[in-house]
């Protein structure tokens, strides 16, 4: 074989798949304008104060009849009182504004025991209260952390003995909102991580399968083409939309919400790379042997799926039993949203991720070269 | 003189479909050969096994004396093929799209020029495609198959689904090459129009076996009666019986359609013999047609089926 037309070849099939690319509007929007999107929705979701809102149910028939309520005095004095509803003829609400923890608004229903239990079992309110021998008695779940959070913040507004007044909120709050500390600095290295996977395994994985199906591969290896060249010439061009993907990705983050890279970028671009061949390879492979689309779906699907779920890209994976954080963090997925982190929020460089730059390669080397042995071409 | 594609008792199944149960041909420097035969006759499977995409389970196949194993790149480079349905990248140009295959071939834009030339593809050679028809789709296919202006053209139904234009086209095609280029042809096919027009050598095949082979003539001289009467009558029902055991001429009888098909080889003599002999037998012609026999009665009289069934 002439070995000075083998690059010619893979600068062909480059150039036609990136065209093919470029020239379907509908990729572009989901490779590039969807994660900045997510991005921006997220990053909003995040970051944004909200208005938090709790229901309390306030047991009136718990006092003797006669017996004035310091709950009912205390409401009367400082609530706004609101429409009636069938639940409740006598409803307050009282909101406290905080300087960074934003606004809770918190509705009182007046109602009887009996009521009192069913709206609690409705999930209508998460906490009761009613009041004996003087003293303010809360009832709720421990276990539901959105009827503790109520409790708190209640008995802050109430007191936890003797209601008097809202007590003056003298704790001091810092707020982190210094780089590298906000949700929005973990989420951006783990929408890239995700971008990476979700690109290399639809893009390379489905589009050897669909071009399989379409018999175009079979027609290709009709030809003095070399076979492994039209594989990478894959991955390159995945790679290079990835490089565009997560720039832009980036531009956006580093525009809106003032991220940076604190680590050597060098590294990171060593790490992406690497990322980006592990993920090829195992499109490869996962691609290596079906013409069915559909059968396709599925394979990457078992793929992506649970790295999605487990990988951290949203939210700590240590939120998952202990026993399991050894097999999570060994996932392709993990190990790039980590270092692609560890690079970006804690300043690492190359010594950092020389160890999960290495794995990285090495899967993807093993994953293509077993793939195209087993490649079915026709 | 030395075939240039040898098939030695060749075997091929799937699961239990035997799709070529033992053939063997030889093709030889520039001749133009059709695999003529119906749907599932073992064509493609046939062909893919010359192409090389197939492996035989049993037999051998030798292109220019070379066995595929071992001569991949070398035979590729002499052999230009289309398959039966090939979807190309749809967003590129028919002219990227040459370009593309002829970078495989080592071979520039000169090549792909004069290709597009070849192919008529001038006035659409910008246009993506998927904006192609299927005959332009079909000539594109065809041209890919050209690029290296191979010694061997491997088409697999290069016309099926086509409308009678596009055919044409396709057919313009290869007569231009057959008198221009030293290209040998396989070309499977179930238009025996097609068979008979472009080719030299016709090979009949059905359930996987030659059921014959020759020239045209050959096939359709073989037994010198090259004529066919068609016939319908008045009267079929009372009129048939007395017609095959009375007549002395091998009519056959097609009860699906109420006709009667007569070979003969001198229409001069014998139709006013057939004449005479329903005037006697008072049976009243409805309809009668005659023409050349074809390829398609020489598959129904050995298989008793017509190609396109």
């Amino acid at each position: 074989m002439n070995n000075s037309i083998l690059p010619r070849q893979l600068l062909h099939l480059i150039s036609a798949l990136f065209r093919d690319i470029f020239r379907q509007p509908a990729v572009l929007f989901w490779g590039i304008v969807f994660p900045i999107l997510m991005s921006l929705g997220l990053g909003i979701a995040f970051t944004q104060k909200t208005e938090v809102f709790h229901q309390v149910a306030v047991i009136s028939d718990a006092l003797p009849p006669g017996v004035s309520s310091h709950i009912d005095s205390f409401l009367q004095s400082h609530g706004t009182t609101i429409q009636p509803t069938e639940d409740s003829a006598h409803r307050y609400r009282i909101s406290l504004t905080e300087d960074h923890l934003g606004k809770t608004t918190f509705t009182f229903l007046k109602t009887d025991s009996r009521q009192a239990m069913v709206l609690l079992k409705r999930g209508r309110v998460s906490v009761l209260i009613d009041e004996h021998d003087g003293t303010i008695r809360y009832h709720f779940d421990p276990l539901n952390i959105d009827a503790q959070l109520a409790y708190r913040k209640l008995s802050k507004l109430l007191g936890r003995e003797q209601p008097v007044c809202p007590q003056e909120n003298r704790d001091s709050i810092d707020p982190l909102t210094v780089t590298g500390t906000r949700y929005i600095d973990f989420l951006i290295p783990g929408l890239m991580s995700m971008g990476i996977m979700m690109s290399c395994m639809w893009g390379i994985s489905y589009g050897l399968i669909e071009k399989r199906s379409r018999k175009l591969l079979r027609r290709m290896v009709a030809t003095p083409m070399k076979k492994s060249y039209f594989l990478m010439a894959l991955m390159i061009v995945r790679l290079a939309m990835n490089f565009i993907e997560s720039g832009l990705l980036f531009l956006f983050a580093y525009f809106v919400f003032d991220i940076t890279i604190q680590g050597n970028i060098p590294a990171l671009i060593l790490f992406f790379i690497a990322g980006n061949i592990a993920f090829g390879g195992i499109a490869v492979f996962v691609s290596s042997r079906t013409a069915n689309t559909e059968i396709g779906n599925g394979l990457v699907n078992v793929v992506v799926m649970p790295m999605m779920v487990l990988s951290g890209v949203f939210f700590s994976y240590h939120n998952f039993p202990e026993w399991s954080i050894p097999f999570i963090q060994k996932l392709p997925l993990t190990m790039l949203a980590d270092g692609i982190r560890s690079i970006f929020i804690e300043g690492a460089g190359f010594s950092e991720t020389a160890l999960p730059t290495f794995i990285l390669l090495a899967v993807g080397i093993l994953f293509f070269t077993t793939g195209l042995k087993i490649f079915k071409w026709h | 003189m030395n075939p240039i594609i040898e098939v030695k008792e060749v075997y091929k199944s799937f699961k239990n479909v035997q799709a070529v149960n033992g053939i063997s041909l030889s093709v030889f420097e520039g001749q133009f050969t059709a695999l003529l035969g119906p749907n599932g006759a073992g064509k493609t499977t046939l062909v893919e096994m010359i192409e090389g995409i197939q492996k035989p389970d049993k037999g051998d196949i030798f292109i220019l004396g070379k066995k595929w194993k071992g001569n991949e790149d070398e035979l590729h480079r002499i052999i230009g093929l289309s398959l039966q349905e090939t979807h190309f990248i749809d967003k590129l140009t028919a002219r990227e799209t040459l370009t593309l295959f002829a970078a495989f071939y080592d071979l520039g834009r000169q090549r792909v020029a004069e290709v597009i030339d070849i192919i008529g593809l001038g006035e659409k050679q910008n246009a993506y495609v998927v904006g192609l028809s299927g005959g332009q789709r079909q000539r594109l296919a065809l041209g890919i198959a050209l690029l290296n202006k191979p010694r061997i053209l491997l088409l697999d139904e290069p016309t099926t689904g086509l409308d009678p234009n596009a055919r044409r086209e396709i057919w313009a095609i290869l007569f231009y090459l057959k008198e221009h280029a030293q290209t040998s042809l396989i070309l499977t096919t179930h238009y025996m129009e097609e068979a008979a027009q472009l080719c030299d050598n016709v090979i009949i095949i059905d359930k996987g076996r030659i059921l014959k082979q020759g020239t045209l003539d050959q096939l359709l001289n073989e037994d010198h009666e090259e004529k066919i009467i068609e016939f319908t009558l008045e009267k079929t029902n009372q009129s048939v019986e007395t017609l095959q055991h009375t007549i002395p001429l091998p009519i056959k009888w097609d009860p699906r359609f109420e006709k009667g098909i007569l070979s003969v080889s001198r229409l001069e003599t014998e139709i006013p013999a057939f004449f005479s002999y329903l005037k006697e037998r008072h049976i009243r012609l409805k309809n009668l047609e005659c023409r050349r026999k074809t390829l398609d009665d020489v598959f129904t009289s050995l298989t008793g089926r017509r190609l396109n069934e």
